[in-house]
């Protein structure tokens, strides 16, 4: 069967074969073991590269606040709640997508995977309308700092939905499809975690803007 | 529905599925590789342009007026295009040859093979990483052709110079925004790169090799991607940041108070060192990035053409480890002129010294591999050993930059050009040189030709001492760096002899490239048949044909028994003994 | 076996043009200057001594261990080895940061001098501008809108203030001898910075900070101040000099300038 491009990014590659244990002191069953890792492997370098953004972005944000009078407050929209909320849900929609798979009830799966899909995207949307408030009241990227920002905090994070959301798109076409095999349990895995990822990030964006403006 | 086992195991079919887009990490390697040497090409062509520069400042060339009509009317080479040239010979440099060649060009091609695996772990992830870096690099070039060219503001981009926008002079306008776009794009790329480097190691060594089985370039491979991981992601915030500067209005790094071409700018509350500490957080692990891979690669062949163990692998690996941790904490050493906290710069200066001695301890190690051995000098052993020099000289300077009290007067002139050339232009190009003629045979399954290969490695050797060394003592007579001419100052005009004899030195070591060049493409073709394992080593990568087949080992999974330098074992039949062979009894790892 | 000789020969060669002082410090003017030298050449013979036994070493191994037909040696290290060199090292390279520790101290961490000459700096695109209070101790105030540089006026001193009145613009450095002296350094553009040989001082002049660098100049002279901080296309030519002159000759300049306003 032909690998599309996109498949082969979740997809882990085919495993080595014979000799068992695949690499000195791993344990991991023959076959799926040592991909699957890799895959997890390779999450966890991706999440590290974004913890070490964000915290540039951050450590960026404490120093610029500390250094100027000019620092003004940006009022947070009242959807942002909303959106927080929402993407709350879909963590745990995600999550309880992934328990059903594990036993087996693929229709709960499909709703529950849909819904958390769904919830992501709409997540975006009340982010751009967040957005379109700031601006009707005023507040652009170069109004002052706090905004500056706000504008590129909620950016950055944003992108980095969008990339999830394409994840969660891709497994739920596959599942959808009736294409969501035990090969690709590793893609379900990786998507989620990333997910819950990004949304602890959101978390963190959120109290920083709370508590430091 | 079963998993298809199917991709690893058939080989590529078409032409560009084959050369273009192939998935085969060896492919993607010679890819790097070969995108590193066309921007080295530039890159040094920049470096002659610049040294021709600075010693016929008025100089009328023709050419120069076709090439520049604005920034070189009549032929004279303005001091705003001598800056474009000199940022892009800066950045061209350290991006795409100094990063990508050692990390991307050999790791790719060698790290799954010396840990017994079929190819990297996510191999999509790998084929689009390095046509992203084609992408940097495309947006890089462009640079040279938009208006205004090039920036002028180093390859460190300092703001508000790099801020301001075409105010601040030429090429301040669309020529840096698209730098920093091909940064951004870069660092991307090595995200990509880091993920597979990464995991592969981790994750897909073969039965037997352990961690500390591991030969040293694995080592120097997987720390350097874990530099690059966390310093990239670093180097894009700032990226990101300096843009919407630049675009958006915002004032991250510009202050307020600025007057620029009469101009009185709209910025304010921003802080310009912000962009330094962001920057240097990034830049610092860079510059081992550009070396560890060097160091792996002489560890390997000292051991290699001595015939002889590393001595103190543990400590190599340590010494790795240590390097690669204390990197993320010295930034600051390149920031004591700047107005920072004294008291930071005291602190960044007991962990630069403390950098210092795992440098020191590779060196000692090198030279202590070598003491008792029984050494062939092979083109590769040669480029290893002038890499152990030089990397001592090189060092050597670093030992005063690191003090406060001394960069007082050091800063920003020659002897730091000196000293980073040294590490970075000359010690880690070797690394690259030793790695080609080392592993060359395995790649092409042909012999590089020794004797145009010692002819060019000692004119460089003697070469590039002539050029770089002068440079520590114009430092010490205070000659500013970045000075595209030294016909305005007095204490200068006496140090021109010295420019001129190192422009000379540029010159003839730039010619006798060219014997490389000759002997890398002629014996790709012409070059005498290679066996499997010409040089008797003993690493996975000399246990298959050469050149390899497309999944390594031809489904077959090694399992490792020794470690990685087991040479002149006692009692063992041969004077090697490979990581395959089977358990002996002479020997217990 | 080639490379042995040479790896010696660039070594001494080398060696020798630090050793011979060929291209060197001009002689420095201050105290701290002294305690500078020292502390360079402190680092130069720690530096020295290892540059020349490394490469000894490398080259010695490279010359008496190629193949003659013996076996090469079975060992794997050394741990006896490992702890001596990586000890000393250590000591010598943090122990080298401490000794100039008192240098650095003295000149960025002590309490400033309540009687330094106050001079201002304005870094600029191309041009280093140099500002005294005048007679009555004040600097006048400054409004960049004001700045003109064709008028004679870097600072955008302020018409309307009459403590600037009397403030002297220079476009160069003069200072009396043996005086402290504190030089309050601006920029109103790019990074640029302030450096002087003979000083051995250096400071990187940052837009949005006020930057104080106090010195003193001990030996009467001109020297040049090279710019030494990227600026743009004019970095090159960015020059200004000090005048460092006996406390009379000060005295006097200071008032002709006063006299000709």
């Amino acid at each position: 069967m032909p690998s599309s491009i996109t498949s082969d990014i979740v997809k882990p590659p085919a495993p080595p074969r014979g000799g068992g244990f695949g690499g000195g002191g791993g344990g991991g069953s023959e076959g799926w073991g040592a991909s699957r890792r890799a895959s997890m492997t390779g999450l966890m370098v991706l999440l590290a590269a974004t913890t070490m953004a964000f915290a540039a972005f951050t450590s960026a944000f404490v120093v610029r606040r500390g250094i100027s009078n000019d620092w003004v407050a940006t009022p947070l929209p009242r959807i942002v709640w909303a959106n927080t909320a929402v993407l709350l849900v879909s963590s745990l929609l995600l999550e309880l997508a992934r328990r059903s798979l594990k036993s087996g009830r693929r229709t709960a799966f499909n709703r529950y995977w849909t819904a958390a899909t769904l919830l992501g995207a709409l997540f975006l949307l009340g982010q751009a309308v967040a957005w379109r408030e700031l601006y009707a009241a005023g507040i652009f990227v170069a109004t002052n700092p706090s905004s500056s920002f706000f504008y590129l905090l909620t950016a950055a994070h944003g992108l980095h939905i969008l990339g999830g959301l394409t994840a969660l798109v891709y497994v739920d076409v596959q599942a959808l499809r009736l294409r969501l095999g035990p090969g690709k349990r590793t893609a379900v895995d990786v998507s989620a975690m990333f997910w819950h990822f990004v949304d602890g990030l959101w978390l963190f964006l959120m109290a920083l803007f709370l508590v430091w403006g | 529905m079963s998993e298809p086992l199917a991709h690893a195991h058939h080989p590529p079919q078409g032409f560009i599925r084959k050369y273009v887009f192939s998935l085969d990490h060896k492919v993607i390697g010679i890819q790097y590789y070969f995108l590193a040497l066309f921007s080295v090409l530039v890159g040094m062509s920049l470096s002659l342009l610049m040294r021709y520069h600075m010693v016929h400042p008025d100089a009328k060339v023709a050419w120069f007026a076709k090439l520049w009509p604005t920034a070189a009317q009549g032929g004279i080479m303005t001091p705003e295009l001598y800056l474009s040239l000199m940022t892009m010979h800066g950045t061209i440099m350290v991006f795409f040859v100094l990063t990508t060649a050692p990390q991307s060009g050999f790791g790719n091609y060698f790290l799954p093979i010396q840990i017994g695996a079929e190819d990297m772990a996510f191999p999509v992830l790998n084929m689009l990483s390095f046509w992203t870096t084609f992408v940097a690099l495309v947006v890089m070039v462009a640079a040279f052709f938009v208006q205004g060219g090039p920036p002028l503001s180093g390859w460190t981009g300092y703001p508000p110079l790099s801020a301001i926008g075409p105010l601040a002079g030429p090429g301040e306008g669309l020529g840096q925004t698209l730098w920093i776009v091909s940064i951004a794009i870069f660092c991307g790329a090595s995200l990509m790169g880091a993920i597979n480097f990464i995991a592969t190691l981790i994750d897909l060594r073969c039965q037997g090799m352990s961690l500390m089985r591991l030969p040293l370039t694995c080592w120097t491979w997987f720390v350097t991607a874990i530099l690059g991981l966390l310093g990239f992601a670093v180097l894009l915030a700032a990226g990101v940041l300096l843009i919407l500067d630049r675009s958006a209005g915002t004032s991250f790094f510009v202050p307020g108070g600025l007057l620029v071409s009469d101009q009185i700018l709209n910025h304010k509350g921003g802080s310009p060192l912000l962009w330094q500490h962001l920057f240097w957080f990034f830049g610092h692990p860079e510059v081992y990035i550009a070396i560890l891979p060097g160091m792996g690669v002489t560890s390997q062949i000292l051991s290699t053409f001595a015939r002889k163990a590393v001595f103190g692998y543990r400590a190599m690996v340590y010494a790795i480890l240590s390097i690669g941790f204390l990197g993320f904490m010295v930034w600051g050493h390149h920031m004591f002129m700047s107005g920072m906290s004294p008291y930071s710069a005291m602190a960044f200066s007991v962990l630069t010294m403390a950098i210092g001695v795992p440098s020191a301890i590779k060196t000692f190690n090198w030279i202590g591999t070598l003491w008792g051995g029984k050494i062939h000098f092979t083109t590769a052993m040669m480029f290893a050993l002038g890499f152990v020099s030089l990397f001592v000289t090189g060092g050597l300077s670093g030992i005063f930059l690191g003090q406060p009290a001394l960069d007082l007067y050091f800063h920003d002139t020659y002897f730091v050009v000196g000293h980073f050339h040294m590490i970075m232009g000359v010690a880690a190009i070797f690394g690259m040189f030793a790695g080609t003629f080392y592993w060359f045979p395995k790649m092409y399954g042909r012999m590089m030709n020794e004797t145009l290969g010692k002819i060019h490695f000692y004119v460089t050797f003697v070469g590039v001492y002539c050029i770089f060394t002068p440079m520590h003592y114009l430092g010490i007579a205070g000659n500013p760096r970045r000075y595209s001419d030294f016909t305005n100052f007095d204490f200068l005009g006496k140090l021109l002899p010295v420019h001129n004899f190192m422009t000379q030195a540029a010159y003839g070591t730039a010619a006798i490239q060219i014997l490389f060049f000759i002997n890398l493409f002629w014996s790709m073709k012409y070059g005498k048949k290679a066996p499997m394992n010409p040089w008797n080593a003993t690493t996975l990568e000399w246990t298959i044909p050469s050149p390899p087949p497309f999944d390594n080992f031809g489904g077959q999974h090694p399992v490792v028994n020794h470690g990685p330098y087991e040479y002149s074992v006692p009692g063992a039949a041969r004077d090697f003994i490979m990581q395959t062979d089977p358990v002996d009894v002479a020997h217990v790892e | 076996m080639l490379l042995a000789p040479i790896i010696w020969v660039l070594t001494v060669v080398v060696m020798y043009f630090f050793a011979a002082k060929v291209w060197w410090f001009p002689p420095p003017i201050n105290q701290h200057g002294l305690a500078y030298d020292a502390q360079f050449m402190r680092t130069l013979v720690i530096t020295g001594v290892i540059f020349f036994f490394a490469q000894f070493a490398l080259g010695w191994a490279i010359f008496r261990f190629r193949d003659d037909g013996r076996r090469a040696s079975s060992s794997h290290g050394s741990n006896k080895w490992e702890t001596i060199w990586t000890t000393a090292t250590a000591v010598l390279f943090v122990g080298i940061v401490l000794t100039g520790t008192k240098i650095w101290v003295a000149v960025h961490l002590s309490d400033p001098d309540p009687n330094a000459i106050p001079i201002e700096l304005m870094a600029k695109q191309f041009a280093f501008a140099f500002r005294y209070p005048g007679p009555d101790g004040k600097f006048g105030e400054t409004d960049l809108a004001q700045v003109n540089d064709a008028a004679g006026n870097p600072f955008g001193l302020v018409d309307k203030d009459p403590a600037g009145k009397d403030d002297i613009v220079s476009a160069s450095l003069k200072v009396p001898v043996g005086k402290p002296i504190k030089l309050i350094m601006h920029s109103r553009d790019v990074i640029h910075n302030f450096f002087v040989r003979e000083l051995r001082l250096k400071q990187d002049i940052v837009p949005g900070m006020e930057i104080p660098l106090y010195f003193q100049a001990d030996t009467p002279g001109t020297y040049e101040i090279p710019c030494s901080e990227l600026c743009g296309l004019g970095h090159f030519q960015m020059r200004s000099t000090m005048q460092v002159m006996a406390e009379a000759d000060f005295e006097k300049w200071k008032q002709e300038q006063a006299a000709n306003k």
